[in-house]
């Protein structure tokens, strides 16, 4: 377990430099030039925008300006953004808040999904089954921005239940409500994963074998169906975490949350090179985290499962 | 030109402010007879993270203006109506229109307790206009004696006569050079500034009317707090105790605060609320023309788009599009059909300038027009584009546009969206459109002269599709050197008959500033440059 | 795999040798006719679910409307837009009123099916063979290739798809196409599906009808296509036909962000996404393209749920 662990936390290393290098290039391929769009329609004298460009090494080939940010971030300088930011400041600022907003917003999914799909998993076919289907399509083929509106302009602009927008420094109360938005995105997976696999562990052997030495229902269905039927959940819910991460992005633009979705889209459409690396650098991490977590939870779930 | 910066539910140009016309009084819940209000009451308002640090010659968006503007006092301040009043000066006068001499008044101080002299002002205009210190703003000291754009050098034509006078010298005459003035650019610095610029950007220490309320009052992409200035003196003695500037990456998102009771004042109604925002503030919604031209220009390195053919197919485009229609349906009237090149809120404006006529809705008159280009250089199957970023909100009008064009001219037309407006801008300044391209302009001080050189002018920055006649640039010079104001306007409005002659750019329409403020505040009047007038805003 | 669990127990209370009772005929193999396979068994069950019918029908019928969109509508859905229509009620010739650019919104919906159906199809395809090809070699072979594998899916995941795919359309802006969009969205959302198929493929791999393939000499790697992945697949399929929704959602999202198709592409998603700013004053212009998606959105589906059904013995010999 712990030669795993670590086998693991080495592999981390090539994913980072492979997911930020990608990132990088990407963005640098991106046509236009970020620092003279910053002065919109009227251009600056013409050595401004150059001078500005060499401070951030844009002159520089593609390579040479991925090493510039690569060796900074080693030394633990993840550079400045085009306002003149250090972007560890805007790391610390905005992870949190995005932390908290998707931590909210798996724990609404998972309550009400599990919960959804466990039911209509033992109950297939039924009405309840029935209506769950209807309720995850609906939210599956509406976009996040049409459910983000409605859903603002009816709980909180016209019954006042919920503050219409986030503001700064947010606490988990405030975000209850673009956390619910963010959760239906992966409520129906959740629900449609959970149902079918439900199905498929109700059909075990194991599960009759319970059922046949007398155990109830209550005890079952807990212990034996549900523990066993949440492999593919969990490891959904893993990777949604990334998909929270910045899948934020039009809910917090939405709510006016601070977070590392809004930042990370606007620095991308800025061209902003350090910036967009970093927050990478840093997702890529908490994803890594959380996904060796997971994968260690299997064994934990399924015990036919073992780590060498 | 301050450029809006837009965030997830992009509404740009929406974020207009107002100006209120002379002899036309904004809406309701902002006449002067209004309570006195709470002096020491806040007043939240929307607005975005400045770009840059708030260091005055380096701020051209209006997220950051708007908090520069609040926090320094220039030598003069516009009133609502585009007019100067002094504000720090006591007097700009000149004989010639190329010497000027500013005197400041006795006693003004700076927020840290150091005087504002005339050092405040020459050295902070040095410092702004300084090669290497890269400014921004740069460009608006390049009409003082001595301003490189090529290498660091002093601005000589700045001379200090003492400590409450110093004299100016321009490059050229220019008689309506104290209208620059108000611009957030010429604020003057404290001393304090000069030792570490960068640190000062973070937390500035003005002259204004509104200061930094504490340490950390400028919290980054959230909210910046202001204060009153108890020891400001000017123009503009705030009526109460303060601001909340709270950063929205949408208008959308913050007209849902205002709706919400979470914000007092707005300054940019998003379009999805167009249709809405006056039912639901009635006399408390602003919709008046704002400094803000909004037209597209047609490259003349185009096939069919230079020479004779171009300018009958340039006139035959204009006439094609139905102005009133699209401004009443797409815009629910929050924008006014262009009849000149500059705004309504501009002293000069008219709707009576000769060739005006091209800019009407005239389906025959583009139909001939069109076929008479077409005896030229047949068009064929080509089809028309129109370009525009899409982060700026621009879909809609665009395809009302080309939809207005196809269905009258029987061409295709299409809107070619831009992701972002770094990829627009990098084709038009590379010339690789392939069509039309959006263009807007507005104002940074309330002159004509700042409406047709920057953009028409041969060799202007912002001329980007090299448009060149040498009957306008004449004009322009003399209108320049004209003796009054009033001989200026009638050579600028000349000049902008040959502008609807060559049309270099299609007037569309003036944006309007479109605002609603809660019934939590009252003396909501819109300034000229589309930015509520904070300091006469009063609660409670 | 068939599970025959269910009927031998029984077979073990009779004492007499099996050979002299008349159960003899059915235990006996087949020897002549065809082997029946997991994907045969299927078929026979999926044939007599009413639901597989439906869902098939209705795919279909927007198949159809897709392919042959002028059979549906005379409008032609980009031409003769009238301002003066804009978000009017339905008209006759007009059966569902018009949109904000006064265009109709019954053609646009005809028209837009192709684009939309494609752009899930295409995505759907794209996530569902790079998803089962890594997660399959990543869960069964484990070890090096896990580790490879696994890693390069991780770089690809946490780099979030919808801020993958708007970099992609900036860069490719210039070739905006229904391809270039389902690229777009695809290359970035197909770890999911692997990482998921790697996790039912660890726990599928232990199994018992595993170790007996193994013990009678069936190779690894036809194991791993024969028995694993087909029994591994279910969540995979649900995951599937749910992305074929998500990706046609995807692209109304990229619309609303700016870099979606250019509005002379007639797609739900662009439809939805110019819709959503008169939400408040004209929500039918949203609702009608909506609800094409969600039919589309319902059909797939369902299908993904009866065909899941099928190739799971257990679930069919539930019932």
């Amino acid at each position: 377990m712990l030669w795993y662990t670590g086998k693991r936390l080495l592999q981390i290393i090539p994913v980072l430099l492979g997911a930020t290098f990608l990132i990088y290039f990407m963005v640098f391929a991106m046509p236009g030039d970020p620092i003279a769009a910053l002065y919109g329609d009227r251009p600056p004298a013409p050595g401004v925008i150059d001078q500005i460009r060499d401070q951030y090494h844009l002159n520089d080939p593609f390579i040479v300006q991925y090493f510039y940010y690569l060796i900074g971030i080693f030394q633990g300088d993840f550079g400045v953004t085009y306002s003149g930011q250090p972007v560890t400041e805007v790391l610390a600022r905005t992870f949190p808040v995005t932390i908290r907003l998707a931590i909210l917003a798996i724990f609404f999914e998972m309550v009400a999904g599990i919960l959804v799909g466990l039911i209509s998993g033992l109950r297939k076919g039924g009405i309840f089954d029935a209506t769950g289907l209807a309720v995850s399509l609906v939210l599956i083929s509406l976009p996040i921005f049409v459910l983000g509106f409605v859903a603002q302009y009816f709980l909180a602009i016209q019954w006042g239940w919920f503050s219409p927008t986030v503001g700064g420094d947010p606490g988990f109360v405030d975000l209850i409500l673009p956390a619910i938005v963010l959760a239906t995105i992966s409520f129906a997976q959740i629900v449609r994963l959970t149902r079918s696999s439900v199905i498929e562990t109700q059909s075990l052997d194991f599960v009759r074998t319970a059922y046949s030495k007398g155990l109830t229902r209550r005890r079952v269905v807990p212990v034996h169906i549900l523990r066993n039927s949440l492999i593919p959940v969990v490891t959904y819910l893993g990777t949604d975490f990334g998909t929270l991460l910045v899948g934020a992005t039009v809910t917090e633009g939405i709510f006016n949350v601070p977070g590392v979705g809004r930042t990370l889209y606007q620095a991308v459409l800025k061209g902003e090179g350090p910036t967009v690396v970093s927050f990478v650098t840093v997702m890529v991490l908490l994803y890594l985290v959380v996904n060796l977590l997971i994968d260690l939870l299997y064994a934990v779930l399924d015990p036919r499962i073992r780590y060498a | 030109m301050k450029i809006k910066r837009i965030g997830v539910a992009a509404i740009a140009l929406a974020a207009a402010g107002a100006l209120v016309l002379t002899g036309c009084t904004s809406g309701g819940g902002s006449e002067a007879t209004s309570p006195a209000g709470d002096p020491d009451a806040i007043i939240t308002t929307n607005g975005s993270e400045p770009q840059n640090p708030l260091i005055p010659t380096n701020t051209t968006e209006t997220g950051g203006g708007k908090i520069i503007t609040s926090l320094f006092a220039g030598l003069v301040a516009y009133t609502a109506d585009g007019e100067i009043e002094n504000d720090v000066a006591e007097s700009i006068e000149s004989e010639d229109g190329q010497h000027w001499t500013v005197k400041i008044k006795e006693g003004q101080t700076f927020t840290d307790g150091s005087d504002v002299t005339a050092n405040s002002f020459v050295d902070a205009w040095n410092y702004g206009a300084l090669f290497s210190n890269a400014q921004g703003s740069s460009y608006f000291f390049d009409n003082i004696e001595g301003f490189s754009y090529e290498a660091d050098s002093e601005l000589t034509g700045l001379k200090v006569v003492d400590d409450l006078t110093f004299e100016v010298t321009l490059v050229a005459p220019e008689a309506d050079w104290p209208l620059r003035l108000g611009y957030s650019a010429y604020s003057p610095l404290p001393e304090a500034a000069f030792d570490d610029m960068e640190a000062f950007g973070e937390s500035p220490i003005g002259n204004g009317p509104y200061m930094l309320a504490g340490e950390d009052a400028w919290v980054h992409e959230e909210k910046i707090d202001l204060v009153t200035n108890p020891d400001y003196d000017g123009a503009r003695k705030p009526a109460n105790g303060g601001l909340s500037i709270v950063f929205y990456a949408s208008q959308d998102t913050a007209y849902a605060d205002v709706l919400g009771g979470n914000l007092d004042v707005l300054d940019a109604v998003p379009d999805s609320a167009f249709e809405t925002y006056e039912d639901e503030f009635g006399d408390r919604a602003v919709n008046q023309p704002a400094a803000i031209f909004q037209g597209f220009n047609m490259p003349y390195y185009l096939e069919h788009w230079s020479g004779e053919e171009g300018e009958l197919r340039r006139a035959a485009i204009s006439m094609a599009i139905n102005r009133d229609e699209i401004t009443d349906v797409i815009f629910q009237g929050t924008r006014t059909p262009a009849t000149d090149y500059t705004s309504p809120v501009i002293a000069g404006w008219t709707d009576k300038l000769e060739g005006a006529e091209v800019l009407e809705y005239n389906p025959e008159e583009a139909k001939k027009l069109w076929a008479e280009a077409d005896a030229i250089a047949p068009y064929g199957d080509t089809v028309f584009d129109l370009s525009y970023n899409a982060d700026g909100g621009h879909q809609a009008w665009v395809d009302a546009v080309v939809n207005s064009i196809a269905n009258t001219l029987g061409i295709q037309a299409v809107g070619k969206p831009y992701p972002t407006f770094a990829a627009a801008l990098d084709d038009r300044t590379n010339d690789k459109l392939t069509g039309g391209t959006r263009a807007g302009w507005q104002g940074d001080y309330p002159s004509m002269y700042n409406f047709l050189a920057p953009l028409y002018q041969t060799g202007a920055g912002s001329n980007y599709e090299d448009y060149s006649s040498e009957e306008f640039d004449n004009l322009l010079k003399e209108g320049g050197l004209a003796a009054s104001v009033e001989d200026a306007t009638a050579i600028y409005q000349q000049a902008q008959e040959v502008l609807l002659k060559d049309l270099p750019a299609i007037p569309l329409w003036y944006s309007n500033v479109t605002g609603v403020s809660a019934d939590t505040v009252d003396n909501v009047v819109f300034g000229w440059d589309s930015v509520p007038l904070y300091h006469q805003i009063t609660k409670g | 795999m068939p599970d025959t669990s269910s009927s031998k127990p029984r077979i073990e209370h009779y004492v007499a040798p099996l050979e002299e009772t008349p159960l003899a005929a059915i235990d006996s193999v087949k020897t002549e006719g065809k082997p029946s396979n997991l994907w045969i068994d299927a078929w026979h069950d999926l044939r007599r679910r009413p639901m597989f019918w439906i869902s098939s029908a209705l795919i279909l019928i927007i198949v159809f409307v897709a392919l042959f969109p002028g059979l549906f509508t005379n409008e032609s859905p980009n031409e003769g837009c009238q301002l003066a229509n804009s978000n009017g009620a339905p008209v006759p010739g007009h059966p569902l009123g018009f949109t904000r650019q006064g265009c109709d919104v019954f053609a646009r919906i005809v028209y837009g099916a192709g684009t939309s159906l494609s752009v899930g199809i295409i995505v759907t395809i794209l996530v569902f063979t790079l998803g089962v090809l890594f997660g399959a070699f990543a869960g069964y072979y484990g070890g090096w290739v896990d580790g490879v594998l696994s890693r390069v899916g991780d770089i690809f995941f946490s780099i979030p798809y919808i801020l993958a795919a708007v970099v992609i359309m900036s860069v490719l802006a210039n070739y905006r196409s229904v391809w270039v969009i389902s690229l777009a969205i695809g290359v970035f959302a197909w770890p999911a599906t692997a990482r998921v198929l790697r996790s039912e493929i660890l726990r599928v791999k232990n199994s018992d009808f595993v170790t007996a393939a193994t013990a009678i000499g069936v190779s690894r790697f036809k194991i791993l296509w024969a028995h694993v992945v087909p029994n591994s697949i279910a969540p995979v399929i649900v995951i599937a036909t749910i992305s074929l929704a998500g990706a046609i959602v995807a692209e109304a999202t990229l619309s609303f962000l700016g870099v979606g198709l250019p509005s002379t592409f007639m797609s739900w998603g662009n439809d939805i996404a110019q819709a959503q700013t008169t939400l408040r004053t004209a929500p039918q212009v949203l609702i009608y393209p909506s609800i094409a998606l969600s039919l589309t959105v319902f059909s797939f589906i369902m299908l993904g749920e009866v065909v899941r059904d099928a190739l799971d013995p257990k679930a069919r010999a539930q019932r």
